[in-house]
């Protein structure tokens, strides 16, 4: 662990270098969810209401599934990029340095300048908290402290997952992207605006509706069970499969050769 | 004269059909994203109380549906990044040895590109979303005319979504970075042009700023006059100020391009 932190360090250092590159990509960065962001209060400008949901009360799952997504981006880059560690062949280098290919997989990349997603993120939550009208108690906040947690995990598992796919293909798959930008797209609105099925996929096979969804119902006081204030742990289930995947993928990896 | 742009338009047009596999993984995850973009629209849709809107749930359908067959003609996104090492490493030297004109050339390998790209992934996407059950059934045109009107009016869009990637391409001369040039363009280009919300759905203050640039014209105009949300004569005089645009585009790509030739100093090595 104090390794990762090391690597972190260093990849900082280097990325401060280039300050004022580095300022300008965390304003692009928060510019693109900006615009979805924008699109989505003129929708509730001319329409009000979304089934039933406010505007307030997107903003906030909008707000903890970008921020999620962004502080994955930030730490798990090094398997959003794992395909070209593959077709490159550098990924033999790290078969024989005596640490887990995860870690150095992980902290091969980090991408700060996500910084900027988060620094929108985390505008929005406090617009919708300031103006959500409850009360906060403090199994409230810790079934959002949970739900941003459970966020990132499930987030981090599907790179992982995409990433094992290139043990089988070589080539990143762009069917993928359903996985993370399609995630992140469907997880920013609350799951009960979708079709049964798909509700069913992201609760049960891709449990982004734990991680957000329900939590959210207790949350905003529409479901009284404590329970569902602890049901994002759920989404740390989504982590071991996808484990045993990148296990298997790593045993059976051979190299390209170049 | 117009020969060898053909040629290059010809050669990268059967390079880019070449990309078949990836061309159909590409559907799937099109067909996700649609589907996902709808049943938002839906949900908002579903809202009775609210005022009318200028725009029906079956012409927002379309629209998603269009943008998604033809993903590929309206992104600002789509880049390529052998034009950019060919600025930022000094090999444009060797395009300037051509005979044939600069932004001709690259104007035609941009296109052919957007071309291949779409004519793999248009068809599926239109037959499926045609038979598929309400509310998500992509709609016919009214009659042939808005068809035909929604046909000329897509491509003159692509000639301009090039004319304007153009402008990219060029204002990495004076960058010689592509990310910040590509960045602004394309999250506000692409707002402007409705590929987050159709222009319709936004406020009256913002529908005027969209219809003061030429963004609206590749995305938003040829996806209403399909859908009849645009009266035929309106699209008919559409058509013209399209034109306008696009002679505008290219005047002033090709004089901001001669610019940025006469100060590139190619470095020997």
């Amino acid at each position: 662990m104090t390794l990762y932190f090391k690597y972190m360090l260093l990849l900082f250092k280097a990325q401060m270098q280039y300050r004022a590159s580095f300022l300008l990509l965390v304003v692009g960065q928060c510019l693109t969810p900006f615009t979805v962001f924008a699109g989505l209060y003129f929708m509730f400008e001319r329409f009000g209401d979304m089934k039933g949901w406010s505007f307030y009360e997107v903003m906030l799952c909008f707000a903890i599934t970008h921020m999620a997504f962004s502080i994955t981006e930030c730490f798990a880059r090094g398997f959003d990029m794992f395909s070209s560690l593959v077709v490159s062949g550098d990924f033999d280098r790290l078969l024989v340095r005596p640490r887990g290919t995860i870690l150095q997989v992980l902290s091969s990349k980090f991408e700060f300048s996500r910084v900027g997603r988060l620094l929108l993120g985390i505008g929005v939550l406090i617009w919708a908290i300031t103006n959500l009208d409850m009360e906060w108690t403090l199994l409230k906040i810790t079934a959002l402290v949970l739900s941003q947690a459970s966020g990132v995990i499930i987030f981090a598992s599907i790179f992982i997952l995409c990433a094992s796919f290139s043990f089988w293909t070589v080539q990143g798959l762009e069917i993928a992207n359903i996985l993370t930008d399609g995630g992140r797209e469907m997880a920013q609105y609350p799951l009960s605006i979708y079709h049964r099925r798909i509700q069913q996929f992201f609760t049960f096979v891709i449990p982004f509706g734990c991680a957000n969804y329900l939590p959210l119902q207790y949350i905003l006081g529409r479901e009284e069970n404590p329970l569902y204030a602890f049901l994002p742990l759920a989404g740390l289930l989504f982590l071991a499969p996808c484990l045993l995947i990148w296990q298997i993928g790593v045993r059976r990896y051979r190299s390209t050769g170049s | 004269m117009i020969k060898p742009y053909y040629a290059v338009l010809r050669l990268r047009l059967s390079n880019g059909l070449q990309y078949r596999a990836a061309a159909y993984a590409g559907i799937g995850t099109q067909f996700f994203f649609g589907f996902i973009f709808i049943m938002v629209f839906v949900a908002f849709y579903a809202q009775t109380r609210a005022a009318a809107p200028q725009m029906s749930l079956s012409e927002v359908v379309a629209y998603c549906w269009l943008k998604q067959a033809f993903l590929a003609f309206i992104v600002l996104w789509l880049r390529d990044n052998e034009l950019f090492q060919l600025i930022t490493s000094g090999n444009i030297a060797y395009e300037l040895c051509r005979p044939s004109g600069i932004y001709g050339l690259w104007y035609a390998k941009l296109l052919a590109q957007r071309l291949s790209s779409a004519l793999l992934r248009c068809l599926p996407i239109l037959l499926v979303s045609l038979v598929l059950p309400q509310p998500y059934r992509l709609e016919l045109p009214p009659d042939f005319a808005a068809f035909f009107l929604f046909v000329c009016s897509l491509i003159i869009g692509l000639f301009l979504i090039v004319a304007i990637s153009m402008l990219i391409y060029i204002s990495v001369f004076i960058t010689m970075s592509p990310a910040g040039s590509l960045l602004m363009f394309s999250v506000f280009g692409e707002f402007f042009a409705g590929m987050i919300i159709p222009v319709p759905l936004m406020p009256d203050w913002m529908q005027r700023i969209v219809y003061a640039l030429p963004f609206h014209w590749t995305v938003d105009f040829p996806f209403r006059v399909y859908t009849g949300n645009i009266p035929k004569l309106d699209a008919a005089t559409g058509l013209l100020f399209q034109l306008l645009w696009l002679a505008a585009l290219i005047f002033i790509g090709k004089i901001a391009m001669n610019k940025a030739l006469r100060r590139v100093v190619v470095q020997g090595g």
